[in-house]
């Protein structure tokens, strides 16, 4: 038989729609986010005179936000780089905006950012995607992944050393979401290398080996309580499609095949994004949302 | 015998783990290291000349700001004229802070500052209640070969347009000194009253660049040189003169050296120890009081020429 494509088994089995329900409902998310930040700027550019009577949705971006002119929200890491560079004096706001955000995603798992919000993991994973269509799996470098804990605890020290968020200078993330919605020029060549180091150098380079925002939610996902589950993992057929998919592959095998050594079958790293792409691509229907205790 | 050897190999397999597993981790560490380094000295570089950003009301002082703004644009947002911008990468403003550009959009000085209360970390300051206090930069009129004021011709369009008027910028009457029968009126900029807001740069009927122009406050403003005791300010603190006039004039020259107040100048007497140079007792006659003190002042220049 030939070897089918990642994820062919999966649409022949469940259908089209069980096969990219969650890829479909992540870009609807990431693209649904931006575009609650651009209702109101694009109102306005196509009707300078008029008044656009909704009112701000949600207002800012993502290292900093209103919604609903009420409710604040502050980027967590970027609190803990202001409060490492000596600046204390934060007013309350932005305090109460950064616990919100850190517990909004304890409960939902921390790298759900990266994968339901994260304007760069789209263009991360088109460079994936055209990886894979040019065949180039094995072209470039690999280094550890360890070097997004490494670049987190370096920021923090440029911070504290030069007395001012000298990450954002670079930062592609937030560069890139007020890019969008602010206007940019240069900056798109930050974002131009970013696609052409995962395209060409490295497989899922930024966001699963660098970027110290997916390392800081990583660490606040460890224990939170929504995870990917693969209660049925006897039913694993080894076809390798889940591996195919998942940004952070590594942190399958443990679960898939730790059912005698007695690991629960809760993908619980911190490192998983929660994208559900592996539910979508298994035929056998191994993987669910679910809880991360013991059932 | 076996399992020993075995241990043995185990154990040199662990040293040899270890020590690949240690200089991994060294390069990783160099690695972020150098990529920090770099980031570190980019920022550094930014600060080393002095940001010409002029920053919406409000705003922390430069430092303190670059720390406190989370770069989210609310400010933007809420700027009702439209004048604030984020900067970009090689915008030579930290990327992501606000700022704006007076010459096109100057401030336009609302008075509830709707810029600032949105501000969700202090980085512009919510104390701020009044715009009139608000200190964005200080307008310098700095190009007064071109500022047609200072060629005696009418304008006072920046005095006119200033929204602190006859505070911020006042006209300083002068004689006009190449007709010899007009006024000019120069405007002058009072630091502690100019808001900074850029409304006198954007209306400066000069074309492309303005001859005022608002900068920093950092930069536009010297430090007092502390030395100084002003005689007239020290006089309102005292209430009086600190100076008596009735005390005659001594002029602490060395023994045997006088000052002669009429003409004659320095004298040494006979027997005296001079410690300066006298000059030659012909110079005098080259140095009369001329009926104009600039010629007196500019004395030198035309022979050196």
């Amino acid at each position: 038989m030939a070897k089918l494509e990642v994820g062919k088994e999966a649409i022949e089995k469940k259908g089209w729609w069980r096969a990219y329900k969650w890829l479909i409902l992540r870009r609807a998310s990431q693209l649904g986010i931006l575009g609650l930040f651009m209702i109101i700027p694009i109102c306005k550019m196509l009707n300078p005179e008029g008044d656009c009577a909704l009112g701000w949705i949600i207002k800012g971006n993502l290292s900093s936000s209103k919604l609903f002119d009420a409710i604040p929200m502050t980027d967590p890491l970027l609190f803990l780089q202001m409060i490492a560079s000596g600046f204390t004096s934060i007013a309350i706001e932005a305090v109460i905006g950064a616990v919100i955000i850190l517990v909004f995603y304890f409960l939902v798992g921390g790298r759900v950012f990266c994968s339901w919000v994260c304007p760069v993991n789209m263009v991360t994973d088109a460079a994936f995607w055209l990886r894979q269509k040019l065949g180039l799996n094995g072209v470039g470098t690999r280094f550890t992944r360890n070097v997004r804990y490494w670049m987190l605890g370096m920021i923090l020290v440029l911070s504290a050393v030069t007395g001012s968020l000298a990450y954002e200078l670079v930062n592609p993330v937030s560069m890139l979401h007020r890019g969008l919605f602010f206007g940019m020029s240069l900056g798109w060549i930050v974002i131009a290398a970013v696609f052409i180091f995962d395209l060409f150098i490295t497989k899922r380079g930024w966001c699963t080996h660098i970027c110290p925002m997916g390392a800081f939610y990583g660490l606040v996902g460890k224990a939170s309580p929504l995870k990917v589950r693969a209660d049925a993992r006897d039913k694993c057929n080894d076809c390798g499609d889940c591996y195919a998919v998942c940004p952070e592959a590594q942190i399958l095998k443990p679960i898939l095949k730790g059912e005698k050594k007695g690991i629960l079958p809760v993908i619980s790293a911190g490192e998983c994004t929660n994208c559900g792409r592996c539910i979508d691509v298994c035929g056998e229907e191994v993987f669910e949302f679910g809880n991360r205790y013991k059932r | 015998m076996s399992s020993s050897q075995s241990k043995k190999s185990q154990s040199t397999k662990r040293v040899v783990s270890r020590r690949r597993f240690l200089a991994d981790m060294a390069g990783t560490a160099c690695g972020v290291g150098l990529f920090g380094l770099g980031i570190g000295v980019y920022s550094q570089s930014a600060n080393a000349i002095k940001s010409l950003a002029i920053r919406p009301p409000g705003a922390l002082a430069e430092k303190e700001f670059l720390s406190a703004c989370t770069r989210c644009g609310i400010c933007v947002r809420d700027c009702p004229y439209d004048i604030l911008k984020l900067a970009e990468v090689g915008d030579g403003v930290a990327t992501g802070t606000p700022y704006f550009i007076a010459r096109t959009d100057p401030c336009e000085m609302c008075e509830d500052i709707p810029c600032i209360p949105n501000c969700p970390t202090g980085a512009l300051d919510h104390s701020l209640t009044d715009i009139n206090k608000s200190n964005m930069g200080t307008a310098v009129l700095i190009d007064q070969e071109t500022c047609i004021a200072f060629l005696g011709l009418r304008c006072e369009v920046c005095f006119n347009v200033c929204p602190v008027r006859g505070e911020a910028i006042t006209l300083d009457m002068r004689h006009n000194d190449r007709s010899g029968r007009h006024a000019m009126f120069i405007p002058v900029v009072h630091s502690d009253a100019c808001t900074g807001c850029g409304l006198c740069e954007k209306a400066c009927i000069l074309e492309n660049e303005s001859a005022i122009k608002v900068l920093p406050t950092h930069l536009a403003k010297a430090d007092f040189a502390q030395h100084y005791r002003l005689g007239w300010d020290e006089a309102k603190k005292a209430g009086k003169s600190l100076i008596k006039t009735t005390d005659e004039h001594k002029y602490n020259l060395p023994d045997g050296v006088r000052y002669d107040h009429h003409g004659e100048g320095l004298i040494t007497d006979e027997g005296g120890n001079p410690v300066i140079n006298l000059p030659s007792k012909k110079e005098p006659e080259t140095l009369p009081k001329k009926s104009n003190p600039l010629d007196t002042l500019n004395n030198g220049i035309q022979e050196a020429k």
